[in-house]
């Protein structure tokens, strides 16, 4: 009997669907995918920016790409940056809004406290830190070290520390932007959950475990999915960090996006930049397909 | 109730408090720099000695700094507002309607997240150049006036919007637009909040589009303008502090006033989700 | 409720207001094009305040001779600036006058950016008579493409408080390359643990220490850090070794200072927290304007009773797609930057030399305190002929870090870094 309605109804539902998508699905058509397949095509030829030529040689660059050892080095590098970073300030993020969560007063202040860095300019932080990381006894961190009788450490100059230390600050100001979502999600949770839950006798880990988490899906589905977009084309940090930008020592830091930025506009050779591109791209696609099937299959 | 009183409710203050100030370091050092003059600006004390306010003077002098200040507020306030409305539209859309080719436009719009902008700046900067929109606000604006970010934050915060809510507004003979505008929205706001921030804080900071795309030095955001002070392999520190400084207040102005929303919570009556 | 209706109207008047500004924007273009007998021709260079305003003042200079041209300088951020240049491009659009680094010239000629100067405005003879000889990098298949205004060379700027503290004649700088090892060595304090309290001297490859090692210590050694034609790199040899042991000895072994050490040298330098540094005459601005900082220019130490230093120029060159009366305009506004008017004002406006030799070798300027050491060490300085600056700067800053991160011997650090740069030229002139 309700069928006829129902069904006019999901008609009109899909209707106004379509209606609401029709500007953005043009935006998106012409602003973002044509200079994207664009990138795509020229990954296929040698053109350079500035010559008017764009000569088709086919998957050349790639061949190239893939014996280019600063490519692969890069590649692990860009592996570091996501492996440790993301993890750490997902979970720092997370205790420190659930924390500030549970306060009774001066959430307004705890947040503001936290999320300073992350609206600060990047130029400006990254040179701090570079004094930070000074050898004594200009260096705050190394003065510390000697004070508590360790030795001193070389941080950017070395090959080994210089990426974490380049981590450090990116990590600092990532933990602001994951708390404000958080506490976004968390404030979405009802609270008569936790009464019904303390009325059953529930103590603060169960509450967390079998309300907080998994009420806060949808949520933490999207801070991993778009922090390993974010680490993955972790740029800005590494420009700043390194000296002359160059993501030394020995590229030790360097990661893929700072090595397109290179490509393109230091070398010119667009063409190359694009491949890596196409590269970067189908990394990440890949790794967000399996991130929501793998997130979706988990209820 | 006596549950009011544990000792993790003194605690936690504390340590978040011990926190928050190792995270400010950096932050009040470069406040504290821009204060600097001369050699001071190298002197590793926290609190200037001879503190100055001729770096903020410098820049205040400089005749084009109000409009790149100006632009650049213009230029976040608009994109923003544009974002809250389509991403939180096209979020909506996403999650709370079945309809064919829902999932490929949700995986195309969170592919726009996997390219970096620098490899986008060549075609945008030819697309405007025939266009006429070089050195206008609208050719600083239009890539950014919807973001895959955005979208799938708005989708994510909908998916926790009851659907017989929705149901119960059909049933009153609400529309569709209705229901998105009056009743999910409010339901999101902390998101919305979430989102607004860093929407303006992703576009007030923004600098290669906005350089490529400028050539008038009236038309330069504040980031670009403020890239003048870095020479020839050399910078000068103490006025890259202070314009970093000036920086922030918009920003955290922009944050106090979303922020307040994101902390009311919401308050869900009477709904199972 | 009422706030999101309020929200939402502000977003859409937002977005309306923007789309007026953009029409307006338009409009305001339309208007130009009208313009009917004036020519406009569009000037670019990086931004550098003394510059950019002294560029506004030599335009109206311009203008004031020239009633019916005008000329619209922009200005963009100096670390950005080729990548701006370079992002206009493919547009077909940009400037009808540019300045560039030298070092880039190749690039934008061989995409035919830049047209070759008339000869009959700019005869070759006369250009090569006049200019100093390392303009004629910016000669191509013999034809110029580009002309300084101003050029420039390397000199040792040295801290005379640091001096007289450490002992030695605050009006003695160091005139061979053993001196200023020697006074390096003096200059340096550490503490306890060895670390640098005070350097003796700059170290900073990434800035000027890598024209330092490529054209001076190498001829200093007895070597050339190129062929004749400048297409095969030729410091793989005895000199190129000797010249970066020097070199990397200098934090080895002699202690007297370290790349980045306060993050970069003239920060050091400006702080007092570094006696010696290497630097180009256009620091000179920079450094008077710091308080309390009381230094010496000298030129550089010389070896084996060799002298040499780096020189290098911004050039003007004009854009081929510049045609008909905005390139009359052009060539016109050329000639007035290439004159001797503007090369002397430049000088004392910034501090950068005369391109043309007469202009710059008169007494009055070779003994001048400050500019005289540059202008001297013009006569036997050397401009290396740059495919790719950043790739040939690169090369020595990662051969130093494998020599000293990585214990890599000397020798296979600068085979590797000659390896690195023949690839590239050779690229670059195969391609030709």
């Amino acid at each position: 009997m309700k069928r006829p309605q129902s069904y006019t109804i999901e008609h009109t539902k899909r209707i106004w669907a379509y209606t609401f998508l029709v500007v953005p699905v043009l935006f998106y058509l012409t602003i973002r995918f044509y200079p994207t397949f664009y990138a795509f095509f020229l990954s296929l030829t040698d053109w350079d920016i500035v010559s008017r030529d764009k000569n088709f040689i086919g998957l050349t660059n790639y061949r190239n790409l893939f014996q280019d050892p600063i490519f692969w080095k890069t590649l692990s590098n860009t592996g570091f940056y996501v492996l440790y970073g993301l993890p750490i300030s997902l979970l720092s993020g997370f205790i420190l809004a659930y924390n500030i969560d549970r306060l009774k007063k001066g959430e307004g202040v705890f947040k503001a406290l936290y999320f300073l860095p992350y609206i600060t300019s990047m130029v400006a932080i990254a040179w701090v830190w570079r004094w930070l990381y000074q050898p004594a006894p200009i260096g705050v961190f190394n003065k510390i070290l000697i004070s508590i009788g360790l030795p001193q450490q070389k941080f950017l100059f070395s090959q080994t520390q210089a990426l974490p230390s380049i981590l450090a600050p990116t990590i600092w100001a990532d933990v602001g932007f994951q708390l404000i979502i958080f506490l976004a999600g968390l404030k979405g949770i009802s609270r008569q959950y936790y009464e019904a839950a303390e009325i059953d006798g529930a103590d603060n880990w169960d509450q967390l475990r079998y309300i907080t988490l998994p009420l806060l899906k949808p949520t933490i589905v999207f801070l991993i999915i778009t922090g390993t977009i974010r680490y993955l084309r972790i740029f800005t940090q590494v420009l700043n960090m390194s000296y002359q930008g160059e993501g030394g020592p020995l590229n030790s830091t360097k990661p893929l996006v700072l090595y397109i930025y290179h490509s393109a506009f230091q070398q010119f050779d667009m063409g190359y930049a694009a491949a890596m591109t196409v590269i970067l791209f189908l990394i990440i696609l890949m790794i967000t397909l399996i991130q929501l099937k793998v997130m979706k299959s988990e209820d | 109730m006596k549950t009011n009183y544990k000792p993790i409710d003194v605690l936690r203050p504390v340590i978040l408090i011990i926190l928050g100030l190792l995270m400010l370091f950096p932050f009040a050092w470069m406040i504290a720099t821009s204060f600097k003059q001369g050699r001071d600006v190298f002197s590793l004390s926290i609190i200037p000695e001879n503190p100055t306010f001729a770096n903020y003077l410098n820049i205040f002098s400089n005749s084009n700094f109000p409009f790149w200040f100006l632009n650049s507020l213009i230029v976040g306030l608009a994109v923003t507002a544009s974002v809250l409305f389509f991403d939180s539209l096209v979020g909506f859309t996403l999650s709370k309607y079945s309809f064919r080719g829902k999932k490929i436009i949700f995986i195309l719009i969170l592919s726009t997240m996997m390219i970096p902008t620098e490899m986008l700046v060549i075609p945008w900067y030819i697309m405007s150049n025939e266009l006429h929109w070089v050195d206008t606000y609208w050719g600083v604006m239009f890539p950014g006036l919807m973001s895959g970010f955005g979208t799938f934050l708005m989708r994510q915060f909908f998916q926790t919007v009851p659907e017989d809510l929705l149901d119960a507004g059909r049933i009153d003979g609400l529309n569709e637009f209705y229901l998105f505008s009056r009743i999910a929205i409010p339901l999101v706001k902390p998101a919305l909040s979430a989102l607004a921030i860093f929407s303006f804080i992703g576009n007030w900071n923004a600098f290669m589009w906005p350089l490529i795309v400028s050539n008038k030095v009236t038309m330069y955001t504040l980031p670009v303008g403020l890239s003048f002070f870095n020479g020839e392999f050399q910078s000068q520190w103490e006025m890259v502090m202070t314009g970093a400084s000036i920086a922030t207040i918009p920003v955290f102005f922009i944050f106090i006033l979303f922020q307040r929303q994101i902390i009311q919570g919401i308050a869900l009556t009477g709904v199972k989700g | 409720m009422k706030r999101n209706a309020i929200v939402l109207m502000v977003s859409l008047s937002l977005i309306l207001f923007s789309q007026v500004l953009f029409a307006a924007g338009q409009a305001d273009q339309a208007q130009k094009g009208d313009a009917g007998e004036v020519t406009e021709i569009v000037y670019w260079q990086y931004f550098y305040e003394t510059k950019s305003k002294l560029m506004d003042k030599l335009i109206e200079m311009f203008e004031a001779e020239h009633p019916d041209i005008r000329v619209v300088q922009q200005t963009f951020p100096y670390e950005q600036y080729n990548t701006k240049v370079a992002s206009s491009v493919p547009s077909g659009t940009g400037p009808n006058v540019i300045n560039l680094y030298y070092g880039w010239l190749p690039t934008y000629i061989d995409s035919g950016y830049l047209q070759p100067l008339p000869t009959s405005q700019f005869p070759n003879e006369k250009i090569e008579q006049e200019f100093f000889p390392l303009v004629r990098a910016a000669k191509f298949d013999g034809s110029y493409y580009a002309l300084p205004t101003a050029v420039r060379s390397l000199a040792l700027f040295w801290n005379k408080d640091l001096f007289k503290e450490a002992g030695l004649d605050p009006e003695r700088p160091p005139r061979t390359v053993e001196e200023l090892v020697d006074f390096a060595e003096m200059l340096t304090i550490t503490d306890k643990n060895g670390n640098y309290l005070q350097t003796g001297l700059t170290l900073e490859l990434r800035a000027q220490m890598h024209h330092w090692v490529r054209e001076v210590l190498i001829r200093q050694m007895g070597g050339t850090p190129y062929s004749d034609d400048n297409r095969s790199v030729t410091y793989d040899s005895q000199a190129g070794y000797d010249a970066f042991t020097f070199f990397t000895d200098l934090h080895l072994k002699n202690k007297v200072g370290m790349p980045n050490f306060m993050t970069d040298d003239v920060t050091a330098f400006k702080s007092g927290a570094m006696a010696m540094t290497i630097d180009g005459s256009f620091r000179l601005g920079t450094l008077d304007g710091v308080q309390g900082l009381n230094y010496g220019v000298t030129e550089l130490p010389s070896m084996n009773g060799i002298s040499s230093s780096f020189a290098s120029f911004w050039a003007n060159g004009i854009t081929s797609f510049t045609t008909g009366k905005e390139l009359e305009a052009s060539l016109k506004f050329l000639e007035f930057l290439t004159s001797d008017e503007v090369m002397s004002m430049w000088l004392d406006a910034i501090g950068e030399l005369p391109a043309k030799q007469a202009l710059a070798l008169t007494d009055e300027f070779r003994n001048n305190p400050k500019y005289g050491p540059f202008i001297r060490s013009l006569e036997y300085a050397h401009a290396t002929k740059f495919i790719d600056e950043s790739v040939q700067r690169k090369v020595w800053i990662d051969a130093y870090d494998q020599v000293v991160l990585n214990n890599a011997s000397i020798r296979d650090a600068v085979n590797e870094a000659a390896a690195t740069e023949q690839k590239m030229l050779d690229s670059y002139y195969n391609s030709k």
